[in-house]
Order: C-alpha cells, then structure tokens, then sequence
C-alpha cells in the first residue's frame, strides 16, 4: 500500500532521513521508534508532503501512484492522513465547520458532490460516539483552548471522519495521561481494517500496549537501524537507546 | 482653485442658508477661522506622516450638491438590515431623506441634526454637549464645525433603552458632480440609558467622494453605547471620519470599526474618560487591496482611576494597499489603577503591501497596567500544512486562516445579523466560500 525507497530530505541543506525504505501492507499497524532528532517526525511530515523539507533522492509511494508532485491536501485526497503531534489552533471556525470543509474539500477533488448536511450530521455524531467526544465540543474553536488530551482525540476524530487509508499517528501519546491514551487508543484499534494501514510513531513503548504493532523500527541519525516484532519495542523499553547507537558506532 | 480656498469662501455661501443669530453660528465662525490658517494637513505633521490628502485637495468637488433624484428603497435595500427592526437616519447627497427613514419623538429622540440646530426645544442639549467633545483646533474637524448643518441628532433619556438599533446611512448618488460631504452627528445618552448605532457611507455611482464627517458621543453615568462603524464603500470614495468620545462614570462604550472598502479611510477615534470605573473597547477588521489605504488613530485619554480600555485592531493588506495604525493612550497622574490594553495584529499577503504601525504611551501615573503590542506577518506556513494536510486547498485553507485571525474580532458584535453580515463580508472579501454557514 505505501511504500518507501530510499527515502533522502533535507531542510535547509542540512539532510535529516538519509535513505528510508519501508514497506506497509493493508491491515499493517508499523510503529517507529528512535531517540529525540532522529529524524521520526520529520519522516511523518515528508510523507504528508510538507514542502519546508526536500526530498533529495528516492520516493514515497501509495498504491503504485508516486508522490513526488503532490501538495498535502492531494496527499490526503489519496488516503494519506497525517495526526500531528502539536494540532495547530483555529479560532472562529468550529470543530463541525472545519470538518464539513475538508470532507467536500475531499469530496470535491474525488468528483463527488457535498456531503448533503443530514448526512453530514450523522455522520459526525457517529465519529463522535466513537471517541466519546462530546456534542458541546464540537461546537468549539478548533483546538483553541483543548487540553493536550482533547487535541489528540480531535486529531483521531478528524481521522475517523476522512476514512484515510494510511495514517500516520505522530506521537499522538504524548501529553496524554493514561485515561485519555485509552480512550484515543480505542477509537484508533475500531478505525482499524483490513484495508487501511497505521504507522506509529512515538518514544515510548506505552502507546504499543494499546495499539499492538505488527512491526517495531528504530530510527537512528536518518535511518532505520534495526526491524523486529513486538518484542523489539520491549527490548527498548528496557534497555534504551543507547545500545542501539552503540551498535551503529560499531 | 484650491479646494481649501473653495471651502473658505463657501463658507460665505453658507451664511446666507443659516441663522446668524443662533449660538452654533459663533462656533462655526470661530472654526471657518482655525481651518483657514492651518489649512489640510500634510505628510509633515507627525498624524498625518502616512496619509496624504494631496490627491483629494486638487479634485473640484461640490461643496453644496443639488438637490438629487430621489432613491427608490430598492436601489439600496441592500444596505440597510433585512432581518429586524431599526430606526434609521438616512442622507442622500447630505439632505435628509425622509422617505427612506424612520425616526422617532416617543421616549427618545432619533432624528436630524438640522433640527436639533433650529428648534427652540433641543437649544439645552445643544448648548450643553455640541462642540464641547470635538477638538476645536484640529483641521479637518474644525472644518467640519464649520459647516455643520445636517447629520443624525440622538438623545437617549435617562433610564431608557433604545428598542430597536439605529441606523445611519449616508448615500452619495454622485448623479451631478464629484461631492464633498461634511455630516455632523450628535448622540447624547443619559444616565443608565442604552443604544446600539451603525453607520454607514455608501457611494452608488463612481463620481468622487469625500465625506469629512464629525460624530460626538456623549455616555454619562452607567450608559451603555455600541457604534459600529462600517465601512465598504466604492474605490472613488474617501472618508475622514473624527468621531469623540466623553465618557462619565461607569459607562461602557464600544466602538466597532469594519474597513474594507473605499480609496482612503482615515479614522480618528478619541475617548475621553471623564469618571470613574469607565469602560472604553475599540475594535477594528480591515481588510483592503490595490489602491487602498486604511488609517486608523486611536486615542484614549485616562483621566480618572480605575478605569480600562481595550483595542484590538486586526489588518489583512494585499495588492499595493497601505495601513496605518497609531494607537495613543495617555494616562493622567490621578489616573490610577487605569488597566489600558491595546493589540494589533497584520497580515501582508502581497509583496507591495505595507502598514505602519505605532504604539504610543504617555503615562503620568505609577500604579497602572498597560500592554501593547504589535505584529507584522505573513500566514504561519504550519497552520497551512495542517490545513492542507486535511485535504482543504491552498486558496481556501489560506482564506480559513485569514478569516481565524480577523474572527474574534467579532466576538464582541451584539447585532446577530449585522455579524453575520460582517462574517460574510470578510469571507467575501478573501474571495472564497469557506464551505459553511457563517
């Protein structure tokens, strides 16, 4: 579904992935994992097409169709969806109108006509059952004044509404206390299906409790260094870091 | 001829449609005199550094228009509010139209300013609050006391609310000539009394205009005053508009200023805080392109304690278009506790865009809170990426943002439809269908 071939950026000549190559298949939950700066978030950014950062060599590829043209919003009109790890504030336009816009934004560019509006409500009220979101919410400024939990929820709950087909989960545990981590983990594991992907990405092997990869990567200094099973994630948890840094030294 | 000298000797022309005898006559003499010395101001006083009436000085502008075809309600409906009831005060070519208004006697006065100038009845009011709250050596105001003749006349009784808000327009038919306009308004409103005003300048053919208009507000003890200021008028339309404040204790006056059209717009608001306890707010969206200019100076004199102010005044410059903000708060010795706040937040969205921008705090006394501050910017390029990153467009996730960053500027309209109105207008004027109801 989304593959990545030697993936190289860099954002102000200085280059930050130094040749990426991963491959995720339908169904597939891939959680990557790696020190401060090792490059994660900037990997989540570049495969949803933010242009501060340039690709220098390789390619990001979904369902066949390389990426390499696409601005983001023809990114998410493709399946991608990206849940940022500091959600940006938007004040004076609601959580329900900010929805409405990029679903017929979407809808739009795939051809189709708007949403009609009842369909819309239901819709939203069904996503918002999911992540046990609150109707008064809704009605709130996009993230203005969210607590970091009720950001991370509203980023699930945007993924909820536009059906991606790959997402890719940016630290999204951060911030969270273990209330909010289960609530948002449960409404991710009920989006899960056999035909969208997740890519995780986070420092901690918390989050992995919850949301059971089927893969574990270790980014190091631009590079995966090392891929296992769930395993790996423990065998990090434990021990850190540092004998994965210690190995690329040698 | 000079358009100085054309207003100097129209003063002439005046006298002889006026009663020399009444009081307001002295005042105006007084001012026909003030102006002729000091003439329009240029680029070298430090107000007016930015703005240059050159352009307008040498357009030959009637000063007395004809008396015009009357306007068919239809022809300006759009203007007015749809949706509710308002008293209204309306002006084509600077003559009352009573066809297109509804003032009213019951309870409160909402009605002309050439009335409150004539009739025996209003004389205590007139004597009491006309020129007593405008600059009397100010150029352009001067000018304006000079031949101040017609406007809207406002007088809110003690205790009583207004029932419906006011509205005042002033059309400019431009069906003879280039026309220049010189409304005078007066609103007086008592102690615990209430009023919600908006006004209005709307040109509707592409004659130039210049409308050099006065208003002075008068919120006594406990009044609650709303103005708001709308201002969307045609490219070959020019406004000055001086509007004074006095403002006794208690008292909470909010003025609301949406500039969006028009070729130049300058605006001096002053408040003067004469109590205690005083809230004055001003608050202002601007949103212009090619060939415009927007100038707003703001002042607020704290003269008393314990009272505050609150400015936010938001910009979004595109094209060639200039702006100017000053805002000057001055706190007296005795001012104490005074808690003044003053914001002002740009956006250039073209490289010819520019805007000036000027804090100015005089303050005398020691225990007060005073905060500025001011941003020039461009649209935060990782709000874009999270927009686009939802699948919303570039033109239209830079209008979302656009439209985020004028809002909450709104917050504060207590007129649902006129809100609605001005949200509206703000996503017009970004040029895109955001995708919602407003």
């Amino acid at each position: 579904m989304l593959e990545i071939k030697d993936l190289h950026a860099s954002v102000d000549n200085k280059e930050i992935l130094k040749g990426i190559n991963l491959v995720v298949k339908p169904g597939e939950v891939h959680a990557i994992m790696g020190p401060n700066g090792s490059g994660k978030s900037t990997l989540a950014s570049v495969i949803a097409g933010k242009d501060e950062f340039e690709v220098t060599k390789g390619q990001v590829i979904l369902e066949g169709h390389d990426l390499a043209d696409d601005a983001p919003e023809a990114r998410a009109h493709k399946g991608i969806f990206l849940s940022f790890q500091y959600p940006i504030e938007i004040p004076g336009v609601t959580v329900t109108n900010f929805m409405k816009t990029a679903i017929n934004e979407c809808r739009k560019a795939r051809g189709q006509e708007d949403m009609p509006a009842n369909e819309m409500l239901k819709l939203i009220k069904e996503k918002a059952e999911l992540l046990k979101i609150d109707r008064k919410f809704l009605s709130r400024s996009l993230n203005e004044g969210f607590s970091g939990g009720e950001k991370k929820r509203n980023e699930i709950f945007q993924m909820a509404m536009l059906e991606p087909k790959i997402s890719i989960l940016d630290e999204t545990d951060s911030g969270l206390d273990i209330d909010a981590l289960r609530i948002v983990s449960d409404g991710v594991n009920k989006l899960r299906t056999k035909d969208n992907a997740l890519v995780v990405i986070t420092h901690y092997q918390r989050l992995l409790e919850y949301i059971v990869p089927d893969f574990v990567h270790v980014l190091y200094n631009g590079k995966i260094v090392k891929s296992g099973g769930p395993e790996l994630a423990l065998e990090l948890e434990e021990k850190g870091y540092d004998w994965i840094k210690q190995e690329e030294a040698v | 001829m000079e358009l100085k000298d054309k207003l100097v000797s129209a003063f002439m022309a005046l006298e002889n449609q006026v009663d020399l005898d009444h009081p307001v006559h002295d005042i105006r003499s007084a001012a026909i005199k003030v102006f002729e010395n000091q003439g329009f101001p240029t680029k070298k006083e430090e107000a007016w550094k930015y703005t240059s009436l050159k352009a307008l000085e040498k357009i030959d502008f009637s000063i007395f228009p004809r008396e015009s075809a009357p306007l068919e309600y239809k022809e300006v409906k759009q203007y007015f509010l749809q949706e509710m009831d308002t008293y209204k005060i309306v002006f084509v070519d600077g003559v009352f139209s009573s066809y297109l208004s509804e003032t009213t006697h019951q309870g409160i006065d909402v009605c002309l300013m050439s009335a409150a100038l004539t009739k025996d009845m209003y004389k205590p009011v007139i004597e009491a609050y006309f020129n007593k709250i405008a600059s009397v050596d100010e150029n352009l105001t001067a000018l304006n006391t000079a031949f101040s003749k017609e406007g809207a006349f406002i007088h809110i009784p003690k205790n009583t609310q207004a029932m419906k808000p006011i509205e005042i327009i002033h059309f400019a038919s431009g069906a003879s000539a280039d026309m220049m306009l010189q409304p005078r308004n007066l609103v007086v409103v008592e102690e615990n009394s209430e009023v919600q005003i908006m006004e209005r300048h709307q040109s509707l053919s592409t004659n130039a205009v210049f409308t050099n208009a006065v208003t002075e507000i008068y919120a006594d003890k406990s009044a609650m005053v709303d103005f708001y200021k709308v201002q969307n008028d045609l490219h070959t339309a020019s406004l000055v508009d001086n509007t004074y404040i006095d403002q006794r204790d208690r008292s909470i006056v909010k003025v609301h200023t949406f500039s969006f059209g028009g070729k130049l717009t300058r605006n001096n608001l002053n408040f003067y805080q004469n109590g205690e306890r005083i809230d004055s707010t001003m608050k202002g969206v601007t949103i212009i392109g090619d060939g415009q200019l927007v100038d707003h100076h703001t002042l607020v004199h704290h003269r008393q304690p314990n009272c505050e102010s609150h400015q936010d005044y938001k910009g979004i410059y595109d094209g060639n278009s200039t702006g100017v903000f000053n805002g000057k708060i001055v706190v007296d010795r005795l001012a104490q506790k005074t808690n003044a706040f003053q914001q002002n937040n740009n956006l250039l969205i073209a490289d010819k865009a520019s805007i000036n921008t000027k804090p100015q705090l005089e303050i005398f006394a020691d225990d007060v809170k005073c905060s500025h501050g001011c941003t020039i910017g461009q649209i935060d390029q990782e709000a874009m990426f999270y927009l686009q990153s939802r699948g919303i467009g570039q033109k239209e996730a830079q209008a979302l943002l656009m439209y985020a960053f004028a809002n909450n500027v709104l917050e504060s309209v207590r007129i649902p439809e006129l809100k609605k109105r001005i949200n509206a207008l703000i996503a017009m004027k970004l040029g895109v269908n955001l995708g919602f109801e407003l």
